[in-house]
């Protein structure tokens, strides 16, 4: 119930927000939306425990996103400097990496944020390893030491 | 102060656009299907980043900057889920990825 309720806020917010008419017949229709929305959500039977994942509430996600905007603009610089140069430039590889998240949200996190950076794409997640595919080898050396998987890991605890 | 916001968007524009440009020459430039993916991965991150903050710039609403960010949310939501369900597929299909050391190559 708690998370229904919850839902019918963040609706209601988000229709505000993309409306910018509040006449009420438009607010009424958009009550009406929000209403429908959430019968059919209850009827795809779509929350669960995790469609409000704890990690929303942690301190540290707002230090992680800057984080990971900082290594999203290092790693263009670098491929973007690749495709310039052309082929000889690249050397790609295949490689497996374990990540130490414990929750499926922040495993998610960790390889979307690994496919996120370019230059380094997650493949294929097995349990907690992970299958990457990498542009160059310095792509593949800075998966390898781990900075990203601690950075997720922080917004377990 | 409108000269100095122009100046910082039409900076932010340009390079996204130039990112863009470069994203797709890396799509034909790259040898195979997930060097490709890489090269696209740059418009799908700062290009976007900064096309949208460039606007955002260039906006006359709080509204329309809420939007703005709503949009660049959805893009860094679904572009590498997008992306990864590529590379997965094209893997599972049995695509061998093109390797530099010879030996890797028909692994």
């Amino acid at each position: 119930m708690k998370q229904y309720l919850s839902l019918t806020v963040i609706l209601a917010v988000f229709w505000l927000i993309n409306s910018g008419h509040y006449t009420p017949l438009l607010l009424g229709l958009g009550a009406l939306s929000v209403l429908l929305i959430l019968y059919v959500i209850k009827r795809m039977e779509r929350v669960d425990g995790e469609s409000e994942p704890s990690i929303v509430m942690s301190v540290y996600l707002p230090y992680y996103l800057f984080w990971l905007v900082i290594e999203i603009v290092k790693s263009n610089i670098d491929v973007v400097m690749r495709v310039w140069k052309g082929e000889e430039a690249i050397s790609p590889t295949v490689f497996k990496v374990k990540a130490s998240q414990k929750s499926d949200v922040c495993r998610v996190l960790y390889a979307n944020s690994i496919t996120m950076t370019p230059g380094t794409i997650t493949l294929d997640i097995d349990g907690d390893t992970f299958e990457v595919h990498a542009l160059s080898g310095d792509g593949k050396a800075g998966v390898m030491t781990g900075e990203m998987d601690r950075q997720v890991s922080k917004l377990e605890s | 102060m409108d000269l100095f916001l122009n100046i910082l968007s039409w900076t932010c524009l340009l390079t996204g656009g130039f990112l863009g440009i470069t994203g797709a020459v890396g799509l034909f430039r790259f040898p195979d299907f997930f060097t490709r993916l890489h090269a696209a991965s740059v418009t799908d991150t700062l290009s976007t980043i900064l096309i949208v903050i460039g606007l955002m710039l260039q906006a006359n609403s709080w509204m329309m900057i809420v939007k703005l960010l709503l949009v660049l949310l959805i893009i860094t939501y679904t572009s590498p889920t997008s992306a990864h369900s590529l590379a997965k597929s094209a893997l599972h299909t049995g695509l061998k990825p093109f390797l530099k050391d010879k030996e890797n190559n028909n692994r």
